[in-house]
């Protein structure tokens, strides 16, 4: 029964359904999306179907570029901060028994599902003057008073690096809980420290691995709208909040659809080459 | 050496990870009108204003339909296509099935815009249908990857095993598949559930205007004026996620449903 | 002991060439010109075979030989490339499995994770919508059949390996199957449990007189159980069949010589109507097989035990000579490894009979015209 090639309009009758609706309403609203970028834009109203390439020349601004770059390296960074922290983290999780196991993976997913708007407020609350963090360190002696630490573009890292850390560890979870544990007991029997056998045999058998993780939290933290808003100063604005802004606030469509697909043809691109540098240097291994 | 030093760094982790949460908790029992941490007296005022205040409650039912259905309808999209997937694997239900994950791996806004044309095109810009619908799709990566890793946990030989004892393929699915795969399906469920109520940029492009749900509620608050009832909220979500991923965590296999292979051995 | 469960009783025992020629009024099973491809890849080549009724049948071969695939082609869950199954003389070959009223139990036992041990046991009842108080009954009247009183309501992942093995055969029997067809059923157990549970099965078996066909790799498991043994090989064809002593004592070809038990297989050249040249010597044969001219490329294959080793040179017809290599002696049986001239052959004696010979010893094997069965090369 399993494995056979589907006979017939009865046994495609299953997949109609979630066909059609994946079609419905995800490729043909991306369809239109790419459609609109196209489209010539009406001042003050929406826009009229066409076909011109305004939309993506009147992307080439300072403020689109400059956008484009700190968004970038915002993911960037804070993509490596996630992966840094979250590989030897999860390594320890999946380390330990079930039952703590199933604890620490609870508080993760708990903090993976709060919305950005509660991330964002909760950092703005430790990071204030009133609530913040300072003041602990005022009770400690090691201040004098306390101080605001936000907005600021640490004050971004740190809200964004929260949002994305459960998201690292739940990539990384199933590689590394997969990971014979035999290999780094055949490490540690040929005489490597156990912080030698996690760097050569942990970090070494896991190298795409964490090139994917890296890849999946870096794509994840470009979708960081609330947090820059909230955390940081407008400077530290990023893409996402330039295409809301010029979809609802400028109603200007067409404009945020090109930088839309600009946006997910250069995370794409960069997607790609991070994969073929993480191939090659393990061809190189090899 | 490495113990100490592990345990150190767990430590730091969890101090990172439950200290937004603490001072959010703290400051929600402030007793004025202030966001003070510690909190100036002790009081469940905001609590109760969460629950009584027209402007709090209608975002809460908002968000809690929304939610409801919309993870209901991404289950209802997930189970055909990985049950078909799980029975042929022919091309084009693995490129459903990586159509169906892609929502989650694009960065929302692109997704939320592409919904924001659709619906404003369709003509239900603002509905709360839009946001259910969109959601829906938006999350429907949770119960699929789920019920994946469900209809793969039932060995080829069950199935058969069923057939020699005289089960039609009906009564297969009805007696064994389904049952197998219900935990897997309610997991899924809760997955996109509690994602779905936390969701912002989408439900903010399809109808942040007309259907205020909980999270833009907040963010509005946060623009114009603070008050302690959005840490209430906060604590009040962090609580109700808590309580969803510990219960699947407790009566379902949690190691497994993120991806481990053995958890049974650990 | 409930009624119901003693149908028929066993009828082995019977003369065995008579099962095979007797074709007409044989109620069994019939292969016929089966073949099975899985793309390009042949798993099942040209089987004919005849399979009583009542009997217990092992289907032997390597890994990779085809035999479940054969199975599974009896139990319906994959269908023939062609030719026909039949039983009793109707064609089931495109009978669905769910409706063949067979039982199986599978290589990882297959038992339903969700439903409890009663309830796995009369899963096909329950699917025959038979009544929840009759299942109920029937499930403990089979749950004794397999000494598992009391577990009725236990949940599969409370049970040992043995246990579940045993509801996976109480399940398969729960509707009287016209055909026990079992997938290595006792691969997973350990070595002292396997044993226990092949003699159980066969003792199951032979009470319940139920037509059963297992699947085995591993050979000694087949002598022990099986009134017949169907031999597969690596080409995925079907290289002999017959009771366990016939295919010992007088193999088909060298692959099956080699893979049931142990054995001298030596090359050598026919020399006459009742003679074999091997390594120089002459082996005189008690019976040679027909159509053999001088000059014929044979294999001689001998048995270890049947082989004589005698100290010293002894000159005659079926003596070979050469020097002791190796004495294994592991207590209760002594093998001594001789080298004639680049043959090895092997003897298996008791102790008690244990020749007089060292390592390094000059020796001769005497290999009985009786013992010596001739294979074409």
């Amino acid at each position: 029964m399993i494995g056979e090639k589907p006979k017939g309009l009865r046994a495609h009758l299953t997949l109609t359904y979630p066909a059609l609706m994946l079609g419905i309403f995800f490729i043909v609203p991306f369809g239109l999306m790419a459609a609109v970028s196209f489209f010539h834009r009406q001042p003050g109203g929406f826009y009229i179907p066409g076909f011109e390439l305004t939309n993506y020349k009147n992307l080439y601004t300072a403020l689109f570029g400059r956008t484009l770059v700190f968004s970038l390296f915002v993911a960037g960074l804070s993509a490596a901060v996630c992966v840094s922290i979250g590989f030897p983290f999860t390594y320890f999780i999946t380390r330990m028994k079930r039952r703590a196991q199933v604890v620490w993976l609870v508080l993760l997913m708990s903090v993976l599902s709060l919305s950005e708007v509660i991330v964002g407020f909760a950092w703005s609350l430790l990071l204030s003057r009133t609530a913040g963090l300072s003041n602990l360190f005022v009770w400690l002696g090691l201040m004098e008073r306390a101080v605001a630490w936000y907005p600021g573009f640490m004050a971004l890292l740190f809200g964004i690096c929260y949002l994305a850390f459960p998201y690292t560890v739940l990539v990384l979870y199933p590689p590394l809980s997969r990971l014979d544990p035999a290999l780094p007991e055949a490490a540690q029997t040929l005489g490597a420290s156990p912080i030698r056998t996690f760097f050569t045999v942990v970090v070494g058998s896991l190298r795409n691995a964490i090139v994917a993780a890296f890849v999946m939290v870096f794509v994840f933290t470009l979708g960081a709208y609330l947090l820059p808003q909230i955390l940081g100063r407008p400077r530290h604005w990023t893409l996402s909040v330039l295409i809301t802004d010029a979809a609802i606030y400028q109603t200007n469509m067409p404009l945020s659809a090109a930088m839309a697909i600009f946006f997910m043809f250069v995370s794409l691109v960069l997607v790609a080459l991070t994969m073929m540098i993480g191939k090659r240097k393990r061809i190189k291994t090899v | 050496m490495s113990k100490t030093l592990r345990n150190i760094f767990l430590g730091l982790v969890l101090f990172l990870l439950s200290g937004p949460l603490v001072v959010v908790s703290g400051v929600s029992l402030n007793a004025k009108k202030r966001l003070f941490f510690p909190p100036e007296g002790v009081s469940m005022r905001w609590y109760v204003e969460l629950l009584t205040e027209n402007s709090w409650l209608i975002p809460v039912k908002n968000s809690l339909t929304i939610a409801f259905t919309s993870s209901l309808l991404a289950l209802s999209i997930a189970l055909p296509l990985a049950y078909f997937l799980w029975r042929y694997r022919v091309f084009y239900a693995r490129a459903l099935f990586t159509l169906g994950i892609s929502p989650f791996i694009l960065p929302p806004v692109i997704t939320a815009l592409g919904f924001l044309s659709f619906w404003v095109t369709v003509g239900l810009y603002g509905q709360m249908a839009a946001t259910i619908i969109s959601h829906a799709i938006f999350f429907v990566t949770l119960p699929l990857v789920t019920i994946s890793l469900g209809f793969e946990s039932i060995d080829h030989e069950i199935v058969e095993a069923a057939e020699t004892m005289g089960a039609d393929s009906r009564m297969v699915f009805r007696t064994v598949i389904f049952p197998m795969v219900r935990p897997y399906m309610i997991s899924g469920y809760a997955f996109a559930y509690v994602l779905s109520l936390n969701e912002y940029i989408v439900a903010y492009m399809v109808a942040g205007f007309t259907v205020e749900t909980l999270p833009i509620k907040i963010f509005n608050s946060l623009r114009y004026g603070y008050t302690p009832v959005m840490a209430s909220v906060t604590v009040v979500f962090v609580l109700l996620a808590a309580l969803i991923f510990g219960l699947i965590g407790r009566f379902g296999d949690l190691p497994k449903l993120l991806g481990a292979l053995n958890p049974e051995n650990q | 002991m409930p009624q119901i469960l003693i149908r028929r009783f066993n009828r082995a025992g019977k003369s065995q060439i008579s099962i095979f020629n007797d074709k007409n009024s044989m109620s069994g099973l019939t292969l016929e010109n089966i073949d099975k491809n899985f793309g390009s890849v042949v798993a099942v080549c040209d089987v004919n075979l005849l399979l009583p009724d009542g009997q217990f049948v092992c289907f032997l071969g390597p890994s990779g030989c085809g035999k479940t695939t054969l199975l599974r082609l009896i139990a319906g869950l994959e269908k023939p490339s062609r030719g026909r199954i039949l039983l009793d003389e109707e064609d089931i070959t495109h009978i669905p499995a769910h409706k063949r009223n067979f039982g199986m139990v599978f290589q990882s036992l297959a038992l339903f994770p969700h439903l409890t041990v009663g309830e796995n046991v009369t899963y096909s009842l329950r699917v025959r919508k038979t009544g929840k108080t009759a299942r109920r009954q029937r499930a403990r009247e089979l749950l004794d059949l397999v000494k598992l009183s009391g577990l009725i309501d236990r949940h599969i992942s409370q049970l040992s390996g043995g246990q579940r093995q045993r509801v996976a055969m109480a399940r398969a029997l729960a509707i009287e199957p016209r055909l026990f067809l079992l997938d290595e059923p006792l691969s997973a157990l350990d070595a002292k449990l396997r044993e226990d549970m092949q003699l159980e099965l066969r003792m199951l078996q032979q009470r319940l007189a139920v037509t059963t066909i297992l699947v085995t790799h591993d050979q000694r498991e087949a002598m022990t159980m099986s009134d017949l043994v169907v031999v597969m090989g690596p080409d995925n064809r079907v290289h002999q069949m017959g009771s366990p002593l016939e295919i010992y004592r007088n193999p088909a070809d060298t692959f099956v010589a080699d893979f049931i038990g142990t054995s001298n297989l030596l090359d050598g050249t026919c020399s006459g109507p009742r003679d074999v040249t091997v390594g120089g010597a002459r082996l005189e044969i008690s019976e040679m097989p027909d159509g053999m001219i001088p000059d014929t490329k044979v294999t001689v294959s001998v048995r270890p035990e049947e082989v004589h080793v005698l100290p010293g040179t002894e000159e005659g017809a079926n003596r070979l000579h050469g020097s002791v290599s190796f004495v294994r002696d592991v207590g209760s049986s002594v093998e001594i490894y001789l080298d004639c001239n680049g043959l090895q052959i092997v003897s298996q004696s008791t102790p008690k009979g244990r020749p007089a010979v060292r390592q390094g010893d000059q020796a001769t094997a005497v290999l009985p015209a009786s013992a010596c069965v001739v294979l074409r090369s």
